[in-house]
């Protein structure tokens, strides 16, 4: 039996009178790479959103169901929304570093949280390593962030996001604005970090969901259609939907 | 086309007042009759004046459109208070002048004082300041605010940290563009606080003062010996258009810093 990190159930999702997510139920397991895919518009990034709870800005989005991190319940109103995505960090689509220098970038996520003054430096040093970063920026941390390259700037995010210690890192497509070679970093990157965290990754792209994911859960309309080991998912699906998505007969 | 009649107008100042401006008329009090002497109280008025306008007008109008853009879910009563701030800015600024008097002078007792005219002034500023700044607010992309809030911090300190300091261009640019408008504004201080004459330079905020455009306005329409006086008046007005131009080239200098930063 795997070990369970993050897991949603009976989940259901209403922006106003639409309704986005139907039903979810879906189990991430502990250190793996779980990719979500899916046809544009099928949920897959709400529901990444909804883990770390970026809905609860949104006037008009209600949610029903459970959202669980180990035992904490993450849609439960009372748990400090802080916390919890201190512990479920996320990188996005389009690179978003801070209108600060590299080294502040860092810094900044370690001061919010009253992180030592000391432990500062080597932590954020630490990070930037576990990024492959530190070699290329070393010697110009206080260099803007929004100097670097885009493949750059999204390593410098997941080093943000990784330097708090979180325990799941959710990606939204990390990778679609980015050229192949600062992509194979990327998933280089995820495919060693997954030792120390729980990854899910929302991505588009085939490929890239078979070279990094141990797990793949497609979903379509708002629904998870299918959820399976990866090599189950591209070679032998159970579901119609799915052979048809995976072989690039639509989507 | 716009330009040249901004040339006109500012060559026809320029060249009947700049020979009445010198040292003497900036920094001297008015003598017999305002014929003679100089404008320094109302420059120090007009300095004074903005002031006041500033310390009221920037922190409730910015505090008005942070609130606004970041925190206020869209709901009729938002809709409703845009819509007023929208109208607010439509308003005539004699009828400011006419609330200021009410308000401030007679309700709160500040008295005709350049307390009462800066508040007034302040009050017109405000719908300007919170429209400016809500723009400038709305420029900065969602995935800013993301960038913090999905590190765990509040959406108070996402706000402090990240979005007020990269708007701080666009709200700086527009704060100080009303309030060289505010400056020049002279109907909103007649009833508040403006005097056409008064002995010394004001020192606090309960005396009257004498503003720039205000002084202008009477040595061009008011004075028993216009003709004699309108060397001065054109004089004024190239001394208030000065000021003006000054605030609105630290506007550009700040816009043009803080973009060549990113």
């Amino acid at each position: 039996m795997e070990n369970i990190k993050l897991s949603a159930h009976n989940l259901d999702l209403h922006f106003g009178k639409k309704h986005v997510l139907k039903n979810i139920n879906i189990d991430f397991p502990k250190n793996q790479v779980t990719a979500l895919i899916g046809p544009s518009g099928c949920g897959k990034s709400t529901l990444l959103r909804s883990f770390n709870r970026m809905h609860d800005l949104s006037a008009d989005a209600k949610l029903e169901g459970q959202l669980k991190l180990d035992d904490l319940d993450i849609s439960e109103k009372k748990n400090s929304v802080t916390d919890i995505r201190r512990r479920i960090g996320m990188v996005f689509q389009k690179p978003n570093p801070l209108p600060k220098s590299i080294y502040d970038n860092l810094a900044y996520a370690l001061n919010i949280h009253n992180f030592p003054k000391k432990d500062i430096p080597q932590l954020i040093e630490n990070s930037l390593k576990e990024s492959f970063l530190w070699d290329e920026v070393k010697d110009e941390l206080k260099k803007p962030a929004v100097k670097l390259s885009g493949g750059q700037q999204q390593r410098l995010c997941i080093a943000r996001t990784v330097v708090l210690r979180p325990e799941v890192i959710l990606m939204d497509e990390p990778c679609s604005a980015l050229d192949p070679i600062s992509t194979s970093k990327i998933e280089e990157l995820i495919i060693k970090l997954k030792k120390d965290y729980t990854i899910v990754i929302v991505t588009h792209n085939m490929q890239q969901a078979q070279r990094i994911s141990d797990k793949v859960a497609f979903m379509y309309l708002g629904e998870l259609i299918e959820f399976d080991a990866c090599d189950n998912i591209f070679r032998h699906p159970q579901k119609e939907l799915t052979k048809n998505y995976v072989g690039g007969h639509f989507g | 086309m716009v330009c040249t009649f901004l040339g006109v107008i500012l060559w026809d100042i320029f060249s009947k007042g700049l020979p009445a401006l010198s040292w003497n008329f900036i920094h001297r009090y008015p003598t017999e009759g305002m014929t003679k002497g100089g404008i320094l109280p109302a420059i120090v008025g007009t300095i004074l004046l903005t002031f006041i306008t500033t310390l009221f007008a920037v922190p409730f109008g910015v505090a008005c459109a942070v609130y606004l853009n970041e925190y206020a879910k869209p709901s009729l009563l938002t809709n409703i208070i845009r819509a007023s701030i929208r109208n607010l800015a439509g308003i005539p600024s004699i009828i400011y002048g006419l609330f200021g008097l009410a308000l401030f002078v007679q309700t709160f007792h500040f008295g005709t004082s350049v307390l009462s005219a800066g508040l007034t002034l302040g009050l017109l500023s405000l719908p300007y300041i919170i429209t400016t700044t809500e723009e400038a607010l709305k420029r900065i992309p969602n995935s800013m605010r993301e960038a913090t809030l999905a590190l765990g911090a509040t959406q108070f300190e996402t706000i402090k940290d990240v979005v007020l300091p990269k708007a701080l261009p666009g709200i700086l640019t527009g704060v100080i563009l009303t309030l060289s408008r505010a400056a020049g504004e002279t109907a909103p201080i007649l009833f508040t606080g403006v005097a056409f004459y008064i002995n010394g330079v004001t020192t606090s905020v309960n005396q009257e003062f004498m503003a720039l455009p205000y002084h202008l306005y009477m040595l061009s329409t008011q004075h028993s010996a216009i003709e004699a006086v309108r060397p001065l008046a054109y004089a004024t007005a190239v001394v208030l258009i000065l000021l003006v131009f000054i605030l609105n080239i630290v506007a550009f200098i700040i816009r043009y810093k803080y973009r060549t930063q990113d």
